[in-house]
């Protein structure tokens, strides 16, 4: 059906949102990428990124549910895929990260690596595990 | 596409290159390993926003697909770099 779907130019509140939420989320993942650059230390750095990982994937997922749901005339669901995807894997890449840098620097945590939580305080002891801890 | 729409896109382009400028420059000048994974790792997400935002261009939903395997390669080769530095110094 060719009147399914319009051809021209979409209504305006519909290019606004989409406006909106594509500059939303194009200022914050450039504002997390310059943060990339600008941050001294690998432990600082790495919280960075997240900024477009989050709120820059999501609204600019938004902003094409919009763009496409109306011009399309149904829900645009695909978007959300790639979304939750990198909702699921992101994390885990830091993770991974994390763990790699703080094994490279193995012997001492490093000069630039942040302190150690404090012990949790209360009466219950934790029992030892029974691997040292690496 | 009204002239607010038009700028709006532009303009994200033009931010999400700056974006991935920065985050080459990481790629290029990080003092250790970890630093250019991550480095890599910010450059893939802004990748796949710039396929997001230029599907939006172009009013084509090809670019989905694109955007998806660029979300899929760039955590493949996050997580086989991290645990590559993670063995490589474990048989050193």
């Amino acid at each position: 059906m060719s009147d399914d779907f319009i051809i021209g130019p979409l209504p305006l509140w519909a290019e606004l949102i989409t406006a909106v939420l594509v500059m939303v989320g194009a200022a914050f993942t450039a504002i997390g990428s310059f943060g990339l650059v600008r941050l001294p230390t690998f432990y600082r750095r790495i919280h960075a990124p997240t900024l477009g990982a989050t709120v820059g994937v999501w609204s600019m997922m938004l902003a094409t549910i919009t763009y496409f749901s109306v011009q399309g005339n149904s829900l645009f669901l695909h978007a959300v895929l790639i979304s939750l995807f990198v909702a699921l894997t992101a994390p885990i890449g830091t993770i991974f990260l994390m763990r790699a840098a703080l094994f490279r620097t193995r012997g001492g945590p490093g000069p630039d690596a942040p302190a150690a939580a404090p012990p949790p305080s209360g009466d219950a002891q934790e029992p030892q595990s029974p691997q040292p801890p690496r | 596409m009204t002239p607010v729409l038009f700028w709006a896109l532009k303009a994200a382009l033009f931010l999400l290159a700056v974006a991935m400028l920065c985050a080459l420059a990481r790629l290029l000048i990080g003092p250790a390993a970890q630093d250019r994974i991550m480095a890599l790792d910010c450059l893939y997400i802004n990748g796949m926003l710039m396929m997001l935002v230029l599907g939006i261009n172009y009013a084509s939903a090809v670019y989905f697909e694109a955007a998806m395997l660029i979300a899929l390669f760039g955590f493949v080769g996050t997580t086989a770099l991290a645990k590559f530095l993670l063995r490589g110094e474990v048989i050193e």
